[in-house]
């Protein structure tokens, strides 16, 4: 979609291929061509997700000293990825995946944002894909649509962003679809019409009315009957808002998009801020993301070998355990990486280690890396970016350093 | 531009009804909001403490089932529990039409828009079974009373609530020098502290430190709540010593709510919470991007009244910025909901006999395609205020579906559409709109068009 209040202010970025900003008129239905035939679905996790507690470091002995409580509870539950990390339970389901090399981490990852850690501005750097030289509230264009801007014959549909939370990371001034799985659009060609006078000097109404109509006919969730949605539809309606919230439906709308001209999707899964009785929230989170990339390997069939799902946080956690059997907001945590066209059963990124020297002000994870540098190479790896656009236009200000080579 | 009393009515209030007047100047808008609040007694929504020992009661047959679960009587006790939890949400669930009933009849819609504004402020949301239905007794217990005196009363009366306590974890927040800290198995918990700093008071962009954060989540140890008395101070959680927050000190050795109180009228003085709070104002009510002369009246105003909220209120309608850039901001879906069913004049008789299941599939399920589950904020933070982070395809999508089949699904005869056109928008009908009114095939279609309009959206 495009969005006029989101409009690019990154102007001095050198952006590649402005001619696609098309109108998103023109595309639906022409696009042949698309721009690879490698697929890249971004999970945004919402709250800041406690790495350490996704790939437990337990062969660092110091984790029992900071968490002796959480640590307790868990000590020796898990599948052993490897000498130095157990997996959380939760993710169990996704062992066969780790054991298929479709699945990896990157340990000690973060965005460039420190000290303040709010979730809410935490997230919006990690969605602008800058670094905190660009006034937060500036940095208006995501980086997944900085992207599409720069692959050659993107079209609308080419990325999308699915469910009702707006997804930052893809907006911007290349075009891109925006849909929610419970979506529907009941309209006469009257009303069509009517509607599209009366929104025509309304750019912020028209552009998303007419993404609706076009995205709702090409989905087969559109009739030219007004009342379509009667009593009855109303009430049949409830269950498929109710279930578009879960994080599965999210994943197999977006596959089914992947599967035809989409190659770039995105979904938020929420609930890890997990001050209080962080196993029992954490459990959950993790159900819904382990459920989602399960869901996205059934449903892309043969296209999950060309599939990368990257699933990002806002920042990690403290390193100590708080004193409500949880944990406060912290800096670095982990990148979690699944899909036929990683290069899995791995931990990437280097360990910082738990002593107090080597935390983050003494009290976080010490970031190792640059989360942007894992996502840039693999849009490398994936598309054909190159690193000068990575670092100049994607990833302002970015060094990418080498290549962790996670795509396979 | 200055006072309009349809804009009045539309960009600080809940829209235009076919029976009930404008607001006509200023000074009768703040009148009634110095009167009495007479919905509260026709639409009643009950307090936080007066459900408080009905939860109780179902956190008791809770207990007893998990108890007996399987013992010979788990099946009574399940009936029991299922009983009681039956009531009592069904109880809590009639906030739900008493909101949208005092929003569709109040002749004093800026009081209804200031609950909401200040209810988003300090957003709470319920996060068990027992909490997620009471969202709206903490508004009518915490934020209501307290939207006519200064802001650090309603500050002090929203972040101590028990709903909010127990939101950003801070009931179970123990000091790590107290009495209960020092057996070394439970400690500190520093959501609260950090979102009073960042979200209530001060701002993300104010200096204040991991410090800060820390220090204050020490002095707001001992805050906390229990289901069979209310709110409660407990002294075995509560940090001893003094705690220095912005440099200033506060606490003593011997704790009570005092220190804590202190704190946060200090926090509520702050000249950056004066601008925060000046700027969120301005851009609820006029824009995204709201007049900096605006913005910095405002929070002088707050300033110089150590933020007195009528006088707030009032240097906000009087200025002239507030009655330019009319149409910048886009209503809510549950603004979006009310002003309709107020242009609609849905009796309220109506609303109360709906059963459940029709209010969620007329009401609750609509709001949540349309981004806005009732009571469901995503965070802290509250709703997002920016137009585009509403109309997306899919929420507009969700709005379009909800104008063309509501209407007709709750009323048996719709108004004429050019009739309808002029008492929801008034002067403010643009020349395609007042066409699609004519040209609609239908009455239904007419008044569903109206509704759907981007005018009709926009305040």
């Amino acid at each position: 979609m495009k969005n006029p209040n989101r409009r690019g202010v990154l102007s001095g970025l050198g952006v590649i291929g402005c001619s696609i900003a098309a109108n998103p008129l023109m595309t639906p239905m022409t696009l042949a061509s698309v721009p690879s035939d490698n697929r890249l679905v971004v999970i945004v996790l919402r709250g800041a997700m406690d790495g350490l507690d996704v790939i437990r470091p337990v062969g660092d002995p110091l984790l029992k000293t900071l968490r002796p409580k959480l640590a307790a509870m868990v000590l020796g539950e898990g599948h052993a990825i490897d000498p130095f990390y157990r997996l959380n339970p939760a993710l169990s389901d996704l062992v066969p995946l780790w054991k298929q090399g479709e699945l990896a981490f990157a340990q000690a990852v973060s965005t460039p944002y420190r000290d303040k850690r709010s979730h809410f501005d935490g997230q919006d750097l990690l969605e602008a894909g800058t670094g905190m030289d660009v006034p937060l509230g500036l940095a208006r264009e995501g980086w997944l649509n900085r992207l599409l801007q720069s692959v050659p014959h993107a079209t609308s549909r080419t990325a999308f962003a699915v469910g009702r939370e707006e997804m930052r990371l893809l907006s911007g001034r290349a075009p891109y679809s925006s849909w929610s799985p419970d979506g529907r659009l009941d309209l006469s060609p009257q009303a069509r019409l009517l509607l599209d006078q009366m929104y025509h000097d309304d750019p912020l109404f028209r552009d998303a009315s007419l993404e609706a109509m076009e995205i709702a006919e090409s989905l087969g969730v559109a009739s030219e009957d007004s009342f379509a949605q009667g009593r009855q539809e109303m009430r049949a309606q409830v269950k498929n808002q109710i279930k578009a919230g879960q994080a599965s439906l999210l994943a197999d709308f977006a596959a089914k998009r992947l599967r035809e001209d989409a190659r770039i999707a995105a979904f938020s899964i929420s609930g890890w801020d997990t001050h209080q009785r962080q196993e029992r929230g954490i459990r959950r989170a993790l159900g819904q993301l382990s459920r989602a990339i399960l869901t996205l390997k059934k449903e892309l069939g043969p296209d999950w070998e060309k599939t990368a799902v990257l699933a990002v946080t806002e920042f990690g956690r403290t390193a100590r355990e708080n004193g409500t059997l949880g944990t406060d907001h912290g800096t670095a945590s982990t990148l979690i990486a699944a899909g036929g066209a990683i290069r899995g059963g791995k931990v990437y990124g280097d360990w910082p280690g738990l002593d107090e020297v080597s935390l983050y002000d003494r009290r976080d994870l010490m970031p190792t890396r640059d989360i942007r540098a894992y996502l840039g190479w693999a849009m490398h790896s994936l598309f054909g970016v190159g690193s000068t656009v990575l670092e100049s236009s994607i990833f302002p200000s970015l060094e990418l350093g080498s290549n962790p080579k996670i795509i396979s | 531009m200055t006072f309009d009393p349809t804009i009045a009515a539309i960009r600080f209030g809940e829209g235009l009804s076919p029976e009930l007047g404008k607001p006509q100047s200023v000074g009768a808008m703040l009148q009634l909001l110095n009167e009495d609040d007479v919905v509260t007694r026709s639409f009643p929504i009950p307090t936080f403490s007066s459900i408080r020992p009905e939860m109780y009661e179902v956190a008791r047959h809770q207990r007893a089932y998990r108890k007996g679960r399987d013992g010979a009587n788990a099946d009574q006790l399940q009936r029991e529990l299922k009983r009681a939890r039956r009531l009592f949400n069904g109880r809590l669930m009639q906030s739900f039409p008493a909101t949208l009933s005092r929003s569709i009849v109040s002749p004093d819609g800026f009081r209804e828009r200031l609950v909401r504004f200040w209810a988003d402020h300090f957003t709470v949301v319920g996060k068990t079974s027992l909490t997620r239905l009471a969202v709206p007794s903490y508004i009518e217990e915490a934020i209501r009373p307290q939207l006519t005196g200064h802001f650090e009363d309603l500050l002090i009366s929203a972040v101590t609530h028990p709903m909010m306590l127990a939101y950003l974890d801070q009931v179970n927040s123990v000091g790590p020098n107290s009495k209960v800290g020092q057996r070394g198995d439970r400690g500190l918990n520093e959501n609260l502290a950090r979102e009073l700093l960042e979200l209530h008071t001060l701002g993300v962009d104010a200096v204040y430190s991991q410090v800060d954060v820390r220090e204050l989540a020490e002095l707001l140890t001992g805050l906390s709540f229990r289901l069979n008395k209310g709110p409660v101070f407990r002294q075995d959680f509560a940090e001893p010593g003094v705690e220095v927050i912005l440099g200033e000190e506060f606490g003593a050795d011997l704790r009570e709510r005092e220190p804590i109180h202190e704190a946060l009228r200090f926090l509520a003085r702050r000249e950056e919470t004066a601008n925060h709070i000046a700027r969120k104002l301005a851009v609820h009510f006029t824009s995204d991007e709201p007049d900096a002369a605006l913005v910095s009246d405002l929070a002088s105003v707050f300033r110089e009244t150590r933020g007195h909220l009528p006088s707030i209120y009032q240097a906000l309608l009087e200025h002239p910025a507030s009655w330019r850039s009319y149409g910048s901001k886009v209503k809510p879906p549950f603004d979006y909901v009310v002003s309709s069913l107020r242009a609609l004049s849905l009796r309220s008789a109506t609303l109360h006999q709906l059963k459940r299941k029709k209010l969620q599939a007329l009401f609750l399920s609509p709001l949540a395609s349309m981004g806005q589950p009732w009571s469901q904020s995503p965070g802290p933070d509250g709703w997002p205020e920016s137009g585009a982070a509403w109309i997306t395809p899919q929420g507009l999508a969700a709005r379009l579906q909800w104008a063309m089949s509501a209407p007709s699904a709750i009323f048996r005869g719709l108004p004429d559409p050019r009739v309808f056109l002029e008492t929801t928008l008034g002067p403010q009908v643009t020349t395609a709109l007042s066409f699609a009114a004519k040209a609609a095939e239908s009455r239904r279609e007419g008044v569903g068009l109206i509704l759907a309009s981007n005018a009709f959206q926009r305040r």
